[in-house]
């Protein structure tokens, strides 16, 4: 079973009085411990389809099964919940709290999953840790380099454990270096940890780092490949 | 859902980065509930000292002045005279005591020392009406009276500052200059209910008064007349007794207004606990539309926060936060302001209140209760004001939030 099903996903939004298709019947199956980019130029729909594969919203027609779970009918709170517990996010922008410490934000996703207090801390120690952000955990965003913020956005990502982590162009904001060491992190917690990993992008280097690689256009996909070249680590 | 104690303790962590604006938010309902505690407890300050004059004049107790604000014909006299008082006490029944009386303040000296007081001229049934016992010495008497001897009894802040230990039966002091032998003390009754120091007058036979102390040119000329009842209830037919003898007395025809003025005390204390009341009922409506003046001010900046927090409020989502837990937050965070300006409003509030009783010279009374509800009616302030921009932080689309710039 895919942990991941989406069949003939069609997204329209209301632009006006008229309604504008933006997904026209998407089609993707992805497997626990696959690593996916999604590329193609703006408007393709890519981000629309990691929306809604992030339950951040719902298809206006078609079937989303999540680990074998019809979720495209789900209430806000129900996405609500599989967010908190099934996917992980990591956003151009990184998209701390600020005026936060490291480990408050990386907390949060445990806040919402009802986590006690002294467990929650202790877990986002770790995790922040382990992300090599060891000395930086009581430290807010204005006080973290770019790829430091995104090591946080990252740790927040996996620190309920969730199977799945988006990312919606993580390296948008960062330098090409800075930009390496991310896409690395993302492989080694791909590799090591088995964690799924779907990300968009629109840069092919960053593609590169993926073990299969989505084009769309239009709405639909139209490539959908194995990457041979993946950069070694 | 997760736990209201952990939605608190996020909610106060968000006032903290904003130490300012938390501040400002709730200014509004500092001030608000500041207002109402004050305005309580300086009116009810009021009504009980009210109370307790009453009580204190007893209820029985009329009084009788000249209301030269009457438009009365010349035939009028415009004044009472002693032969009124004595009249009174002749002719109408249920009266225990009538105390004719001249009012004058007057410098006193004895030896070197030089006091300002206020001088009461009057007869033996004085102490009786106005319960004063004597610590020493004798009252004036009837032979007083009738022959005005220059005799004086003092009241305890008199016989304290002008003999100093001294024992004042005997002695002569000089009443604007003009000697009086002083022949008794009063007990003390301290201090008023309105703060005024009772025991600072002089009493010296009526008569004495009237020819010595206020030189009126008419003849027999007093200021007012005090008439104690037998009982309560003898006092609405000693009152119109006493009106209808003086309309007499003062030859006022029918239709004519009247050239004096008969109060029953208790009337006039009512009548003026009914005006502070107003008072207070005015001030307590200022104060509760301050106070949602303050609710307003809470949920503008409630609503401008949830706007400026869209990211926020899109992260929070976007990680697993139901709209339950935003409308949660964002409503303890109201409450927390106004529950915060409740609390330091409740502070400034007891010391506006004492401060504005140094106006009022009635003590101020802070009642649990009072507290207690002007906190009360903050949180709910809080929660009615913080409710519409929680509710709309909650609605959020999470998308939309995370690209809100």
């Amino acid at each position: 079973m895919a942990l991941v099903e989406l069949k003939d996903i069609r997204k329209s939004f209301m632009l006006g009085s008229e309604e504008l298709e933006i997904l026209h019947g998407v089609n993707l199956s992805v497997e626990k411990g696959e690593f996916v980019a999604m590329m193609g130029p703006s408007g393709s729909g890519k981000s629309t389809t990691m929306n809604i594969l992030g339950c951040l919203d719902r298809p206006t027609s078609g079937t989303y099964l999540l680990d074998g779970k019809d979720v495209s009918d789900l209430s806000s709170d129900e996405l609500a919940e599989i967010r908190n517990s099934m996917i992980g996010f990591v956003f151009q922008g990184f998209n701390l709290l600020q005026k936060t410490s490291a480990a408050e934000n990386v907390e949060l996703p445990l806040l919402y999953a009802g986590v006690p207090k002294d467990e929650r801390h202790e877990r986002a120690k770790q995790v922040l840790i382990d992300m090599g952000l060891g000395d930086r955990i009581y430290h807010e965003p204005t006080q973290l380099s770019g790829g430091q913020q995104q090591r946080v956005a990252i740790a927040r990502g996996i620190v309920n454990r969730a199977p799945i982590l988006m990312a919606d162009e993580p390296t948008g904001n960062l330098d090409s270096k800075t930009s390496d060491e991310i896409m690395a992190l993302f492989t080694e917690l791909n590799d090591k940890e088995g964690i799924t990993i779907i990300l968009v992008t629109h840069e092919p280097d960053v593609a590169a780092y993926a073990k299969r690689i989505l084009h769309f256009r239009d709405g639909v996909i139209t490539s959908d490949e194995i990457n041979s070249r993946r950069p070694k680590i | 859902m997760i736990s209201t104690q952990e939605i608190t303790r996020t909610a106060v962590r968000a006032l903290r980065r904003n130490k300012t604006r938390s501040m400002l938010t709730a200014l509004g309902i500092i001030i608000g509930v500041a207002a109402v505690i004050a305005a309580f407890a300086v009116g009810s300050g009021a009504n009980k000292s009210i109370d307790e004059q009453i009580s204190s004049f007893g209820s029985n107790f009329i009084m009788v002045f000249p209301d030269r604000s009457a438009s009365s014909t010349s035939t009028t006299q415009r004044y009472l005279t002693y032969d009124d008082a004595k009249a009174i006490g002749r002719e109408v029944s249920g009266i225990d005591a009538v105390a004719p009386m001249v009012n004058t303040s007057a410098t006193l000296i004895y030896g070197n020392t030089n006091w300002s007081t206020s001088v009461t001229g009057s007869t033996q049934e004085f102490s009786n009406v106005q319960e004063w016992e004597l610590a020493s010495g004798r009252d004036i008497n009837a032979s007083d009276v009738r022959q005005g001897t220059k005799v004086a009894v003092i009241g305890g802040t008199v016989s304290e500052k002008m003999f100093m230990g001294e024992n004042p039966l005997g002695k002569s002091i000089r009443i604007n200059k003009i000697p009086f032998t002083v022949v008794g003390v009063f007990e003390k009754k301290g201090q008023s209910q309105m703060g005024n120091d009772q025991d600072d007058f002089v009493l010296v036979p009526l008569t004495a008064a009237q020819k010595r102390l206020v030189r009126w040119h008419t003849a027999g000329r007093i200021g007012n007349i005090y008439i104690k009842g037998i009982s309560m209830n003898a006092l609405n037919y000693v009152q119109n007794e006493t009106e209808a003898l003086l309309r007499e007395r003062h030859k006022i025809k029918p239709g004519e207004a009247d050239d004096f003025a008969v109060r029953n005390v208790t009337q006039m204390l009512e009548a003026r606990r009914k005006t502070t009341t107003i008072m207070s009922m005015l001030l307590g409506s200022i104060a509760v539309i301050s106070l949602v003046v303050g609710g307003i001010g809470i949920m503008n900046i409630m609503l401008v926060s949830v706007t400026e927090r869209t990211r926020e409020i899109g992260i929070r989502m976007a990680v697993g936060a139901k709209a339950m837990d935003i409308r949660t937050q964002f409503l303890i965070e109201a409450m927390f302001l106004s529950m915060i300006g409740g609390a330091i409003g409740i502070v400034l509030g007891v010391v506006a209140g004492y401060a504005l009783s140094s106006f009022t010279s009635a003590p101020p009374i802070f009642t649990a209760s009072s507290i207690l509800l002007a906190f009360v009616f903050s949180a709910l302030v809080g929660v009615g004001f913080g409710y519409y921009p929680a509710w709309k932080a909650s609605l959020l689309n999470p998308i939309d939030a995370l690209k809100y710039e």
